[in-house]
């Protein structure tokens, strides 16, 4: 179905005719701002231009559904204007009094009934093969925080890269000031999220505080992302460039201030791509057999755990309901093994998840930080080379 | 103040029993008809207040940029006005409309249990209270947006618990007012008043009780869950205690859902009764609106997941919701014919009730089709939480519900106050409410397709002409709604105009409305139907 046709016509034609309309009203057009490619276009009419298979075929599932409700609303409400324009008093009609007919009834029952079962057939098969995230190329977690997008790639080529995405901050104060400019206003940040062409890309969604939504409407995925849950989503970009979103489930104050930038680039740029993130990575990676002193290492610590534990052992180590105290438990008190093991392979059936993922370095500061704080002055510490010989 | 305020109609002779007066009379009041005053004032009050916080929005949205809230601000607005129009504007009024209407068409002299009837309106005011108190709590009014979702409720300052508390009164109020009718109707009909022949408008408000009766403790229940997580150490909605915020999204919505149409449903039963009046033909099919109307309340227990297509649904579930969804077209539809069939070959004149009913028809079902695009669910994931769902609702409750009671007002004002309205500011309300809707909510369509989503307090630049294009239809839309108080509801409420006939619409021949409640003068006494009158046939007129 020529689905490009119609695009096309939507954003040429009706684009013109609803700006020359508004201009004729006096509405001031924005005359400073251009359509962003892969994000909003000035008075886009439509969805955005498809760049993936999913995104064509809800596009075209639109299109269809557009046009069906059109024709039936055009042909229901000629009847209606006809009937109000002819059987009027002022034009002299006379009341009919027919009423109650079970044919008619069942008729207009039963074709509706027919129609509204064709459309969910028609958009069965996408539903499908938009739940189907199996046999991933690359596999990448995004995670919402208030208010920022963290990206860790899982699986697949650029496995261990990780890193967080936020606002362009001198975006953020054009806001408070009142005074917007540019094409990507409120689209740009630090670090697009970067994924390969034409290769499935598996979005797992989490959040660390409350839900926050993943969008990007070029490429036709929305995904909630749930705290405490993972839930996932995918993609498959048949084309490079740069594709905007915005997080769409309200999230608190800073809602609309945490966007999403997808860059697919082609292979071999992907590649050159993770090559260069993973080296500058290790750069800033910590060399697992350094002997910290305490006091470094606590203050390390502090971070690691304000980050990662603080949610539900609470500030002062003293969790809450099924959370345990840290504040003078024995095993942080006495036992850097089984410490080390639990945060190693989590507890209770993952009620204390693994934390394996946490570098050497981190996971002996954050023990180190569980050491020497609150009640707990033991002076001990854990150097990263026993979470080494632990992982072993 | 007025003809209907101090009934100085046809029945001071009727007062062989005392009656309380000045504040009294309304603080005490137990009379179907006070009451039914009070609660459409409340309810207008609520329009207002929830109307300036959109107001407010729209102001927010005219450029990009943010110039007068702060986002902190800006979602307690969006938050405030939900609830606001929710539970205070449209469900009150409704129950409004039922306490007049629905004891003067079964012929009933009052509904079945008259002091509950005063506390359920009376609870309203310190719910209302309340709620809109809370913008001057420490941290303002809550801002998790009317849907109330967790875990985002735990991070509210104290204003969430006024606001939880406020919602279980309401909650209370209506299930109170939802009993009181479910039993003025079942028991209270005059003889011959059968079910089959009862007004549609009561018949919608049967089956709207039931649901009443249905989904509120469910949200209540919901409420109470977030408020123990707050406050008790409970883990309901709490991912970090082993809680699931999912869940209350499944309650919320089992709730959610049939809540739509429990303020669309008793609109459905305004524009049945409006329609076949000015067309001065029969309703097509009777039986048939009524069990398209059970079909629907039956369905809204079935769909609700169509909230939350993208909170990660199996397969199966997605693909249950989708169809499920789409069969409501199928009932829905039923109305929406049976409405044109009565229409068709009628001899219609168009008074101000005819236009908002005509006006419900063509833009409800709008909002009609919208619905069905947005419950395909891969068009649902491209539009969800977008601004194309909030065009959508508001075509289906502006449109829908609030331009069904203004017909209703227009259509029974006459009954309550004795006194017409004028015709010419009927018709400027009417075209000007219909033409600044179309103007504020059209655009959003086009936004929501474009990927501008909602409770956003600043955007993208490419959205600002289709923003600035709504607010001015916003404007415009608030003015006229301040233009119907002024112009139309304060000079009725003060008697000033023509005298209201007994029948303002029927024609010398009797054609045009038909029902008990034209069988009493206008404005209606006091008192009506103290003794069960005796019925024709077709249970619309009093024989002797």
């Amino acid at each position: 179905m020529g689905t490009e046709a119609m695009t096309t016509l939507k954003s040429s034609r009706w684009a013109r005719v609803i700006g020359g309309l508004a201009a004729l009203a006096g509405v001031p057009a924005w005359a400073a701002v251009n359509d962003l490619p892969g994000g909003p276009a000035v008075n886009q009419l439509n969805l955005h231009p498809p760049v993936s298979q999913i995104a064509e075929q809800q596009q075209w599932l639109h299109w269809v559904m557009l046009i069906i409700c059109t024709v039936i609303f055009i042909g229901v409400f000629g009847v209606m204007f006809y009937s109000i324009v002819k059987h009027r008093k002022s034009v002299g009609h006379k009341a009919a009094h027919f009423h109650e007919s079970l044919g008619v009834e069942i008729a207009w029952t039963i074709v509706p009934f027919i129609i509204v079962i064709g459309m969910g057939a028609m958009a069965t098969r996408t539903v499908v093969a938009m739940k189907d995230t199996t046999n991933a190329d690359v596999t990448i977690k995004a995670t919402g925080y208030q208010w920022k997008w963290g990206y860790d790639y899982l699986k697949g080529e650029g496995e261990g890269i990780g890193f967080l995405s936020a606002l362009d901050a001198a975006q953020r104060q054009m806001s408070d000031n009142g005074t917007p400019e540019g094409d990507d206003y409120l689209l740009k940040v630090d670090n697009p999220l970067v994924v390969p062409v034409d290769k499935k890309v598996r979005i797992i969604t989490t959040a660390n505080d409350v839900i926050h939504a993943w969008m990007v409407p070029s490429l036709g995925v929305k995904q909630d992302a749930i705290p405490g849950f993972v839930r996932d989503t995918w993609f498959r970009a048949n084309a490079t460039g740069d594709f905007y979103g915005q997080c769409v489930e309200l999230c608190g104050k800073e809602h609309a201030y945490m966007p999403i930038h997808v860059k697919v680039l082609s292979q071999a740029d992907y590649s050159a791509w993770v090559q260069g993130k993973l080296k500058e990575m290790a750069a800033l990676a910590d060399d697992p057999s350094k002997v910290w002193e305490l006091a470094e290492l606590v203050a390390r610590g502090e971070k690691v755990y304000q980050a990662n534990c603080q949610a539900c052992h609470q500030a002062n180590g003293k969790g809450a309901g099924p959370i345990k105290p840290l504040d003078g438990s024995d095993i942080v008190l006495n036992d850097p093994a089984t410490q080390i093991n639990v945060l190693l392979n989590g507890r209770n059936n993952g009620a204390m998840p693994a934390w394996k993922q946490l570098s050497d370095t981190e996971i002996a500061a954050v023990i180190t930080y569980t050491k020497n704080s609150w009640s707990n002055q033991t002076g001990k510490l854990v150097q990263p080379a026993d979470v080494v010989a632990a992982r072993k | 103040m007025s003809a209907v305020l101090d009934h100085a109609g046809g029945h001071a002779h009727d007062h062989a029993h005392d009656h309380p007066t000045g504040w009294r009379r309304w603080v005490y009041a137990t009379n179907h008809k006070d009451i039914g005053t009070m609660y459409l004032l409340f309810a207008f009050t609520m329009l207002m207040i929830g109307g300036l916080l959109a107001m407010g929005i729209r102001a927010e949205l005219f450029k990009p940029g943010l110039q007068f809230f702060n986002p902190q601000l800006f979602n307690q607005l969006t938050t405030m006005h939900g609830l606001i129009m929710v539970f205070g504007a449209i469900m009150p009024a409704f129950v409004g409309f039922a306490n007049w209407m629905v004891p003067l068409q079964i012929g009933a002299a009052d509904m079945a249990f008259a002091r509950m009837n005063n506390l359920s309106f009376w609870l309203l005011i310190p719910a209302a209270l309340m709620l809109v108190m809370s913008f001057f709590m420490p941290g303002g009014a809550p801002s998790a947006g009317w849907t109330l979702y967790a875990p985002l409720t735990l991070q509210m300052g104290p204003s969430m618990d006024a606001g939880i508390f406020a919602l279980h009164i309401m909650g209370a109020s209506s299930i109170m007012g939802s009993i009181n009718i479910i039993v003025t109707i079942l028991n209270m009909r005059a003889p011959g008043m059968t079910l089959m022949k009862m007004p549609l408008f009561c018949w919608t408000w049967l089956i709207t009780a039931y649901l009443l009766i249905a989904v509120m403790p469910v949200l209540a229940g919901a409420i109470t869950m977030t408020l123990t997580d707050r406050h008790f150490g409970t883990s309901f909605f709490n991912p970090a205690g082993g809680g699931d915020p999912v869940m209350f999204q499944h309650i919320f919505w089992f709730f959610g859902h049939p809540e739509v149409y429990i303020m669309i449903l008793p609109a459905f039963g305004i524009v049945s009764a409006i329609i076949p009046a000015f067309a001065r033909k029969p309703l097509f099919g009777y039986a048939s609106m009524v069990y398209a109307t059970a079909s629907i309340a039956i369905l809204s227990f079935i769909v609700w997941a169509h909230h939350m297509y993208t909170t990660g649904m199996p397969v199966t579930g997605q693909l249950f919701f989708m169809y499920a969804t789409m069969l409501i077209a199928v009932p829905t539809g039923v109305k929406i014919f049976n409405w044109l069939a009565t229409m068709w070959r009628g001899e219609m004149t168009f008074e101000t009730p005819m236009l908002w009913a005509v006006g419900f028809l063509f833009v409800f079902s709008m909002g009609g089709f919208t619905g069905l695009i947005l419950a395909m669910a891969p068009i649902d994931i491209q539009l969800q939480d977008t601004y194309y769902v909030v065009a959508h609702f508001h075509y289906v409750l502006v449109a829908g519900s609030l331009f069904a009671m203004f017909a209703g007002v227009y259509y029974w004002g006459p009954k309550w106050t004795g006194v017409m309205y004028e015709e010419t500011r009927g018709k400027i309300h009417f075209w000007g409410s219909l033409i600044f809707f179309n103007i504020t909510f059209f655009p959003m369509h086009f936004l929501g397709l474009a990927g501008m989503p909602r409770r956003y307090a600043d955007y993208p630049m490419q959205f600002a002409d289709f923003n600035m294009v709504a607010s001015i239809g916003g404007f415009g839309f608030g003015l006229m709604q301040v233009y119907f108080f002024f112009f139309v509801v304060l000079p009725m409420m003060q008697g000033k105009g023509k005298k209201a006939p007994q029948r303002p619409w029927n024609d010398p021949d009797g054609r045009g409305a038909e029902g008990l409640e034209w069988e009493v003068p206008s404005p209606a006494p006091w008192h009506t139907f103290e003794t069960p009158p005796k019925l024709n046939a077709a249970a619309t007129k009093v024989v002797g």
